[in-house]
């Protein structure tokens, strides 16, 4: 397998590494995979008073993409609201990222982990209606 | 300086031992004649080499020249062994048992027998990835034909107890064939005292060039197999097809030399690889997969916990080693092989195979475990299943998001 340099890129350096504080306010968490199928993504955003994500944080056990996938969305929700992180799309990621079909599901993750994080933030204040995030298919 | 990529994945290939590609290299030039032309001198000559080869590969295994046919590579040798005997055998039964630990090369064969009507039992290995004797027993019924079970486990380099399994089954009149690809040079095989009937060698694993290997067709008592290539009758009609002069004088080669040097060679591969396992020992949460008694000397199949074995490799492109997790294949799956041990879901992901050869040196250890320390560090930093081991959540107990 043969990297792309963007992949390459964040899997260096990767952006935004760690975990908020459990005390920090407006902080949400989303979990999505499973080690069974050989990837977990953690998401983590912090919202301000108007709605807006200020700050995100990931940890990633999977394949150099998934962790590239995650970098990249923790740089790209950044500055948005919640609806408009709902926006950013698994294509976009793998398309930003030249990822080969095989990892296209690396970037699904990605993209359901920014869901589950809001879907987080929206259950922590009230706006849930228990509406459940379906996340990446795994048939292992 | 070092030089970077390190090799340490000889049980994926070897390079070819400078002294075989010498032997090799006038068959193609000024020997190049067939060694079926019975006509004239250069026919002569490639013979006389074909048949140096022959004795050459016997002497590693004390077998008879006779009892060694020319193939592609073990791959074909496992093809020939396994549907030539069950072919040739069936009004005798339709029932075979194998491991489901074998090479793709063997499961998948079987699996084409199944399709053809035949029955394959898969044994399940203990978790050390060694057969149990009792069970392997009890696999075999009245109409079981033959029995295949590999010397040498390609993943993990387990052992296998052949000279049992061997008596077992001469007392039932069971085929017995055994994959040999990857313990030429690494454990000492006697075909006069082993009470195996078809074996199935490789030269490319043992320092010789690929497309060559080998099976051995026990005469006393006589296997009959079903030719699966068919055309000018070549090697006893077993196999046709023009023999390859030089792979094949290579492979004599290789094999002569394994011979002479196994011994030294396996006592400083083996040192080696207890010093890159005690240097590796020294991180949390590892764990070595298969039976380290009962183990090849060049082999170390390690799992580190909570790093996914695709980024770790990535991590450590300056080694060139294998990895039995998902996501090196297209299909996603951890290794079949891992899984077949009952290793957890997590451990069969976090896996790395390292095999060392004859050409791996102090220094390239060295460097492999200080490079291993710290992108372990590194990726378990950015693990959150790290995070979680660490503030003591036990990992198969949590529900994981709809999967
Ligand atoms: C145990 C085993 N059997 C068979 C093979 C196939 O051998 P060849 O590459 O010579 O066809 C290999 C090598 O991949 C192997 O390790
Ligand atoms: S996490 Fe499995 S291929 Fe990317």
């Amino acid at each position: 397998m043969s990297y792309s340099t963007k992949v390459l890129d964040h899997y260096e350096n990767p952006r935004n590494v760690g975990t908020f504080g459990k005390e920090d306010e407006g902080v949400a968490t989303g979990m999505v995979g499973a080690p069974a199928c050989g990837d977990v993504m953690k998401l983590q955003i912090k919202v301000n008073k108007d709605g807006v994500i200020e700050d995100a944080k990931f940890k990633t056990y999977g394949c150099g993409s998934a962790i590239a996938s995650s970098s990249l969305v923790t740089e790209w929700v950044k500055g948005k609201t919640l609806d408009e992180a709902l926006t950013i799309k698994n294509t976009q990621i793998a398309e930003e990222l030249a990822l080969p079909p095989v990892k296209i599901h690396c970037s699904v993750l990605a993209e359901d982990a920014i869901k589950a994080a809001v879907a987080d933030y929206k259950a922590r204040h009230g706006e849930m209606q228990g509406e459940m995030v379906e996340t990446a298919a795994c048939k292992g | 300086m070092i030089k970077t990529p390190i090799y340490l994945d000889y049980s994926a290939t070897t390079p070819v031992d400078p002294r075989v590609a010498e032997v090799m290299i006038p068959y193609l030039t000024e020997k190049f004649g067939n060694p079926a032309s019975r006509s004239h001198e250069f026919g002569w000559e490639a013979e006389k080499a074909v048949e140096q080869a022959r004795e050459q590969v016997a002497a590693l295994v004390n077998a008879d020249p006779k009892e060694i046919i020319w193939t592609s590579g073990a791959t074909e040798s496992n093809n020939l062994a396994i549907k030539g005997a069950a072919h040739f055998y069936k009004a005798k039964g339709k029932h075979l048992v194998t491991m489901m630990t074998e090479h793709k090369a063997v499961i998948d064969t079987m699996r084409h027998l199944e399709s053809e009507g035949y029955e394959v039992t898969y044994l399940k290995p203990e978790p050390s990835g060694l057969v149990d004797i009792e069970k392997f027993k009890a696999a075999l019924r009245p109409d079981t034909i033959l029995a295949s079970v590999m010397l040498v486990n390609n993943e993990i380099g387990v052992i296998q107890d052949i000279a049992a399994l061997g008596e077992i089954c001469r007392a039932q009149g069971i085929i017995f064939h055994v994959d040999a690809a990857q313990a030429t040079g690494k454990v000492a095989i006697d075909l006069a005292k082993l009470k195996v009937d078809l074996m199935s060698f490789s030269a490319h694993k043992t320092y010789g060039p690929k497309g060559i290997g080998a099976l051995y067709v026990q005469r006393k008592p006589r296997v009959r197999l079903e030719a699966q290539m068919h055309g000018g009758g070549h090697e006893r009609g077993l196999r046709s097809g023009t023999l390859a002069t030089h792979q094949i004088a290579g492979m004599g080669e290789a094999f002569r030399i394994a011979r002479e040097e196994m011994a030294a060679e396996n006592e400083r591969v083996r040192s080696l690889r207890d010093r890159l396992y005690k240097g590796l020992s020294q991180i949390e949460e590892v764990h070595v997969n298969g039976d380290m008694e009962q183990r090849v000397p060049h082999n170390l199949n390690i799992s580190f916990n909570f790093v996914e074995g695709e980024s770790l490799i990535m991590a450590i492109r300056d080694l060139a080693v294998s990895s039995g997790s998902a996501c090196t294949s297209a299909s996603l799956e951890p290794s079949y092989v891992l899984r077949a041990l009952g290793r957890s879901d997590e451990l069969a992901h976090s896996s790395i195979r390292f095999t060392i050869g004859r050409f791996t040196t102090e220094e390239e250890i060295d460097y492999a475990i200080e490079l291993l320390k710290n992108k372990i560090g590194r990726l378990r930093e950015m693990s959150p299943l790290w995070d979680m081991f660490k503030e003591g959540v036990d990992l198969s107990t949590v529900k994981w998001a709809s999967h």
